[in-house]
């Protein structure tokens, strides 16, 4: 294995001549690679060497990094008209389907690299303080590692099988790191129930792979790009089918109804594990695969107003859900479901860099949001532990006031808050403001499409109003531990907080990735960026950001909303005493509609999983196992086989005589053969 | 003139055989065999082989039968109550018997002509003319050597070896013989 | 001569001598019955010496040989299954079941 993946790194690449760090991208995987079996290896044999584990964790990831910045440099230098292609290795040589290992290196390929590699190199560092006393320290690095490796496979893919055996291998990461503390139920309950949402989702993304095949007779992307407006007919049923079946596969992975519920579950898992996949990474891997096959989808208008509309529908609906909830978490998981609808509802609506923009920005402001939520919970943690009480850590009812005990953490998170809500001058703001504003200019043509910007600008609304409610609650007012506790609530340790500093930077300033045209400074750098990537489709979808008036009306509704929603959040939740989780009262009507999640799981448990269950016990299991397959089957042939033995053995009577009729009738007939 | 004693003979040969195989008493039994083998060689004699009918005479119902019948009175075997199995073996038998003697009468239809046709077609012989020349050599031998030497001629120098291994086979069966029959080894 | 009459009354013969192996209980008549098949083939042999030259005769002079070393050694063996069995009936001789 190591050596195919050496060789892996070392093969020479077909497609261009002197390559450098391009050429040696596969190093990107090798390392994180690397590191899951060294570290892998020491979970088994010397579980306690946190210290080697630490240095391998983050050194690989930062050292993928390294080379993901070096391989950037270079393509700045002078970025390539088309993809480079780096073959690995073949893997199905089946007569025409000649599915080669291969990754590829372009503009887009390079922007999401050095996402997952930076923020993840940043979750390492912060790993290494938040599981430092947990005592599966190795495997939980192996795994982290495991994930990198796996991620890097899904977006340097060059084909649509190479990104999917990323794509199930970041499931299986998810899996075991939602479980990690598998010894609770609870946790492997999560860990399974993502998984076997993922997996309806692969289901479909599967048989797009087959109708792609079958319509195109290619699975690489840069041919795909080129035969599509070639072979297929535009708004056609095959490219249409081709298109909702990838979305069913990308509602999977970046949880859109109806595939969603496994994301606030998945919450079980360390927190460190949330912002890594649950944020910035894992859940964009659907974006990613529509922006990746951008061709395809402008040319069904179809799956775009689908794509668009369960996008800004996911949107408005989980920003409900995340208004009541109690669990930091699980506010921040239904955030991240609604970012995720907005990316769905500019890659939709064919704004295809806009909603990468938004990728990168929500990578950095949900990443130091989570990231944050882990500091707060473990100086709760700490707390409660000191004082031996068994109260909900994550509760935000039992927070309150931690500002002033942690200066830091609060800070960085107010400015991940202002980030989300859409404030102007900082990253979300221009993001967000991009998608909503070239959602509203499809408006002209077609009108539905004003109901989705409608959406998507309630949606903002309440974000803005639940950010700031997880603020006011988490660090204003009076403090809810508990008078014993208190004294131990303290600022993280610095491993923790510098990377939120990092990344506070960067939620600052990502702004500047893509500025609008009424923005100062340099314009449209990621549209610039993206350019050759984005030109296949752009054949098909041309759109129009609205200019001048309008422009300026979209700019100053947003912002409106920003700040209304924000100081209606932090004002309602202030208003009134907040009571600890043990004291408070239940929810009622609408609240406790809200705080269940509009029953959604218990609507999937009741019409679709139970009886499903009923199905495989009652029919599949005890009918067609049992009956047929177990007594007709396995039983019966043996019965069968052992009538016709008894009959057989008639034939053995023991008796001379007999033997001696069979033997005449033997001879005679020997005789006849012969003679003939 | 030699067909009717044939005919004679052979009717005699079947009547025995037939009385052999249905007869209760074993004695029965072997006294109508040697009945038939008596008639046998007697056609053997029509049918120019007389050496082998005075052979069969002294070994077969000389020797052999005596044998048989000395078994038989040493195991002083009677008559029995039912000596003909049951009705399943029976059938068989009336099934086989139909099974071979319809293919087989048709050999009554040979002549020596079509025999020679048939058998020159064999690679072994080749020319019509020289297929049943053989015998007719055979007669001129027996005329000038008699009919004994006519059959050592070829006993003793083309079919030497199995002469001598029937000889050891001989040997060999009195042996085993002996040593199957003792009471105590 | 005599030819065609000759392999039809062998035929017989054999057929005879094919159902009394067939329908005899009693081993040792078993036995004569097998004899009786055996001189049927010796007709037949020397029905074709006449035409096919000595062969046929030299031919029965080695069956009635082996015939008798047969009989010696089938003989020999009832005996043996009479001392244990107290029988020579065929149905009485089933202890070949396997």
């Amino acid at each position: 294995m190591i050596s195919i993946l050496a060789s892996m790194a070392l093969q020479e690449p077909h497609t261009a001549e002197g390559l450098g760090a391009v050429g040696w991208i596969g190093l990107t995987i090798l390392f994180p690679f690397l590191g899951f079996l060294l570290n892998g290896t020491l979970a088994f044999l010397r579980p306690n060497a946190k210290g080697a584990v630490s240095a391998l964790g983050v050194g690989t990831v930062a050292a993928s990094f390294g080379v993901a910045v070096l391989a950037f440099a270079q393509l700045l230098g002078g970025p390539p008209h088309q993809a480079i292609i780096v073959p690995l290795w073949e893997w199905i040589p089946a007569g025409k389907m000649q599915i080669v290992l291969s990754l590829q290196v372009d503009q887009l390929s390079l922007v999401m690299l050095l996402i997952v590699t930076g923020v993840g190199s940043l979750i390492h560092v912060f790993s290494i303080g938040y599981m430092r006393a947990d005592p599966a320290y190795a495997r939980y690095f192996a795994y982290l590692n495991l994930f990198v490796a796996f991620m890097l496979v899904l977006v340097l893919g060059a084909n649509l099988p190479t990104l999917f055996i990323g794509w199930v291998g970041v499931g299986l990461c998810s899996y075991l790191l939602i479980g990690f503390w598998y010894g609770d139920k609870v946790n492997a309950d999560a860990g399974k129930k993502a998984f076997i949402v993922n997996r309806i989702g692969d289901f479909g993304a599967l048989i797009a792979m087959f109708l792609t095949w079958q319509a195109l007779g290619t699975l690489s992307f840069t041919e795909i790009g080129a035969r599509a407006p070639e072979v297929l007919q535009v708004g056609g049923a095959t490219v249409t089918a081709i298109t909702l079946l990838l979305f069913l596969g990308c509602a999977g992975k970046s949880a859109q109804i109806p595939l969603y519920t496994w994301l606030p579950d998945a919450m079980a898992g360390p927190t460190p594990v949330s912002a890594l996949i649950h944020a910035a990474t894992m859940v964009t891997a659907g974006v990613y695969l529509v922006v990746r096959t951008n061709v395809l989808f402008a040319m069904a208008p179809t799956s775009q107003l689908v794509v668009a509309g369960v996008g800004a529908a996911t949107a408005l609906f989980a920003a409900t859900i995340g208004l009541r909830q109690y669990d930091i978490k699980k506010v921040l998981a239904y955030s991240t479901v609604s970012q995720l609808g907005y990316m769905f509802l500019a890659v939709g609506s064919g704004a295809y860099v806009a909603g990468i923009f938004h990728l990168a920005t929500h990578a950095f402001f949900k990443a130091l949001l989570f990231l944050g939520a882990g500091s707060v919970i473990h100086a709760m943690h700490h707390a409660y532990h000191a004082t031996h009480s068994t109260e909900d850590a994550q509760d935000m009812r039992n927070m309150g006031g931690l500002g002033r005990h942690m200066p830091w953490t609060f800070g960085l998170m107010a400015i991940a808050t202002l980030a989300i809500a859409g404030v102007p001058g900082l990253s979300g703001f221009f993001s967000k403001d991009e998608i909503l504003a070239l959602a509203f200019g499809r408006g002209e043509a077609a009108p539905v499409w004003f109901v989705f910007w409608g959406m998507g600008a309630l949606a903002a609304l309440l974000t803005a109003f639940y950010m700031a409610r997880l603020m006011a609650m988490t660090f204003f007012g009076e403090n809810r531990t508990g008078a014993p506790g208190q004294a131990h609530l303290h600022e993280a340790p610095w491993i923790m907080t510098g990377p939120l500093v990092v990344l506070g930077v960067l939620s600052l300033i990502g702004g500047l990735l893509n500025l609008p045209s009424f923005a100062p400074g340099p314009q449209h750098l990621l549209e610039t960026w993206l350019e050759p990537v984005m030109a296949p489709a752009e054949r098909f979808l041309k759109l129009e950001l609205p200019h001048g008036a309008t422009e300026m009306l979209l700019v100053g509704l947003a912002v409106t909303i920003a700040l209304v929603g924000l100081a209606w959040g932090a004002r309602s939740t202030l208003r009134r005493a907040i009571l600890p989780a043990r004291e408070a009262a239940e929810d009622r009507g609408i609240w406790k509609l809200l705080n269940r999640k509009w029953y959604v799981d218990e609507l999937y448990q009741e019409f679709i999983v139970d009886p499903i269950v009923r199905l495989s016990r009652g029919i599949l299991w005890k009918v067609v196992d049992q009956s047929i397959i177990d007594r007709a089957g396995v039983n019966g042939s043996a019965w069968i086989a052992r009538q016709l033995g008894r009959i057989g053995s008639r034939l053995q009577t023991g008796e001379v005589g007999a033997y001696v009729i069979f033997f005449v009738i033997g001879a005679i007939w020997i005789l006849y053969a012969v003679g003939r | 003139m030699t067909e009717i004693v044939f005919y004679i003979l052979a009717v005699a040969a079947v009547v025995s055989g037939i009385a052999c195989i249905v007869q209760r008493n074993p004695v029965s039994a072997a006294l109508w065999l040697v009945a038939a083998m008596f008639a046998l060689a007697g056609i053997y004699v029509l049918l120019n082989a007389q050496f082998i009918g005075a052979i069969q005479v002294l070994v077969y119902a000389g020797a052999i039968m005596v044998l048989f019948l000395f078994v038989i009175m040493l195991l002083n075997l009677g008559r029995e109550a039912n000596d003909i199995r049951r009705w399943p073996a029976l059938l068989a038998g009336v099934a086989i018997a139909a099974g071979i003697v319809a293919p087989l009468l048709a050999l009554r239809l040979y002549s020596p002509t079509r025999l020679a046709t048939e058998v020159s077609g064999s690679p072994v012989f080749g020319d019509p003319g020289t297929v049943l020349s053989q015998g007719a050599a055979a007669q001129r031998l027996a005329e000038n050597q008699g009919v004994v030497g006519a059959i050592a001629g070829p006993l003793f120098q083309t079919y030497l070896v199995p002469f001598e291994v029937t000889s050891i086979l001989l040997l060999v069966a009195a042996i085993g013989a002996v040593v199957l029959a003792k009471r105590r080894l | 001569m005599l030819l065609g009459p000759s392999l039809a009354l062998s035929a017989i013969l054999f057929t005879i001598g094919v159902v009394g192996v067939v329908i005899r209980r009693n081993a040792i008549v078993l036995f004569m019955c097998i004899e009786l098949m055996l001189n049927a083939v010796n007709l037949t042999f020397v029905a074709l010496s006449q035409y096919h030259g000595l062969s046929g005769q030299i031919m029965v002079f080695f069956v009635m040989t082996v015939a008798a070393a047969e009989a010696a050694v089938g003989l020999a063996i009832i005996l043996a299954v009479f001392r244990h069995r107290q029988s020579v009936d065929l149905e009485d001789i089933n202890l070949l079941r396997g």
